[in-house]
């Protein structure tokens, strides 16, 4: 057996899941809002909160570099006033994780709140119901299968993230890296067998998930649509 | 009492519509696209008029110039074609949805009443794909009631149906007018069933009233 340090697949696994937390908040948000709303602009929005979807990944960790590096926008400002640096620490995975992972949450949600009937919505809202009410009760449950779809993939891509990490966070062990860091990392420094642990470990939760969601996806449409 | 008076700028003609009602049953005739169902989203406050007045009982829905009243505080019933129930809700779960939770003691005799009435009693655990479309009509019937409106707007709401259960429904509508004593208002294509249910056709066309006709004389409540 070999002799396996774990922490890149624990380091991995809060990456991905708080910054697929704050996608799928802010994108199931974001999303409701642009549904509802047609201005001026509009495809501009959108087009803007998609485009990490077709940049290089190293494009996009430029980019981060910019905003949070230490001599960038908000870099520096946090550095001046809470001396509090993002480069070469997890939280810098975490941003380049969200900001790749967003386009697919709020494509998938965007997606879902386009296809529900406004009928429905309609319908609650004649009988006396809030707007609140009316996401929380015939919104989001109706939309829960895309919005389940668009979490599991952020969450995979927030997983899978490289690029744009390593341009931000570095490679750090024990504190930046994350199971595609170890990988390339290991396979750079002739550690086949370890990198090969990695690539079956991830290819394989991977694997799992994506069956997982189409299985409960598959089985709660059939619950609502067929006898 | 219902008084309506709207004017809307649609795709292809102005609507100018002028009506009063008491607690009968109003039934709008013409072909599609003449601004029925526009008629009713007006009303329910899905929709909200360029200009004019819509007063229910002692309350302004919508007066021009001022913020119209949203559809949640309208009281207005409203069946929706195709009915509109929600999918992932047991029959019970959509028909008590637009009860308070302050009102919920005192509705359920009235609820258990509506279901014996209707005979949905025993539907009440089933999801809407389980059940039929004269089920669901009146279920959704149901459910509009719920909420105790002060109007009862109906967007054709026996089209789906069979002759057979089609006559059954129209016969329960008559019924439920005769209970609650609201003002209904249906949007039909269906001369007959307009002819057979209501006190007063309004015929449409191209969002202008062509013509009106009382069938039997209606005495006004208010």
């Amino acid at each position: 057996m070999l002799d396996m340090d774990y922490s890149p697949l624990l380091l991995s696994l809060k990456v991905a899941a708080i910054s697929t937390f704050v996608v799928f908040v802010a994108g199931v948000f974001i999303a409701y809002v642009l549904a509802k709303r047609d201005f001026f602009g509009k495809s501009i929005v959108e087009a803007l909160f998609l485009l990490p979807l077709v940049l290089p990944p190293t494009v996009v960790g430029f980019g981060l570099l910019i905003l949070f590096g230490k001599k960038g926008w908000i870099g520096s400002w946090l550095l001046e006033w809470f001396d509090f640096q993002i480069v070469f620490t997890w939280i810098g995975a975490v941003i380049a994780s969200i900001v790749v992972s967003f386009p697919l949450m709020y494509q998938s949600a965007a997606a879902a709140f386009e296809s529900l009937d406004e009928r429905l919505s309609n319908a609650a809202r004649t009988m006396g119901a809030s707007e609140w009410r009316v996401f929380w009760f015939i919104v989001f449950p109706l939309a829960w299968p895309g919005l389940l779809a668009g979490l599991v993939l952020s969450f995979a891509r927030g997983l899978g993230e490289f690029g744009a990490t390593l341009m931000l966070a570095g490679y750090i062990p024990g504190r930046t890296d994350t199971i595609p860091m170890a990988i390339y990392f290991a396979v750079e420094s002739g550690q086949m067998e370890k990198a090969t642990f990695w690539v079956v470990m991830i290819s394989t939760f991977g694997f799992s998930l994506i069956l997982w969601v189409n299985w409960w996806s598959k089985r709660n449409i059939r619950r609502f649509t067929k006898s | 009492m219902l008084y309506v008076e709207i004017t809307k700028q649609l795709a292809h003609f102005e609507m100018n519509i002028h009506f009063e009602m008491c607690n009968e049953i109003m039934a709008f005739v013409g072909p599609s696209g003449s601004g029925k169902t526009t008629i009713l989203d007006n009303i329910a406050g899905l929709a909200h008029p360029d200009h004019g007045l819509i007063l229910s009982n002692e309350c302004t829905f919508f007066t021009t110039g001022e913020k119209p009243v949203p559809a949640r505080d309208r009281k207005v019933g409203y069946l929706f074609q195709d009915y509109a129930l929600f999918p992932h809700m047991t029959v019970e779960k959509n028909i008590w949805f637009g009860v308070r939770n302050s009102e919920r003691k005192d509705s359920h005799e009235m609820i258990r009443q509506l279901l014996v009435v209707l005979g949905i009693k025993h539907l009440l655990q089933k999801y809407p794909h389980q059940i039929s479309g004269g089920e669901k009509q009146r279920v959704a019937l149901a459910r509009a009631l719920a909420t105790q409106p002060s109007v009862l707007l109906l967007d054709e709401p026996l089209s789906a149906l069979d002759k057979e259960t089609r006559k059954q429904c129209q016969d329960e509508l008559l019924r439920l007018h005769n209970m609650w004593k609201i003002p209904f208002i249906i949007v039909t294509h269906d001369h007959d069933e307009a002819e057979r249910l209501s006190d007063r056709i309004i015929y449409l066309e191209q969002g202008q009233i062509t013509d009106e006709k009382r069938k039997r004389s209606v005495v006004s409540t208010y």
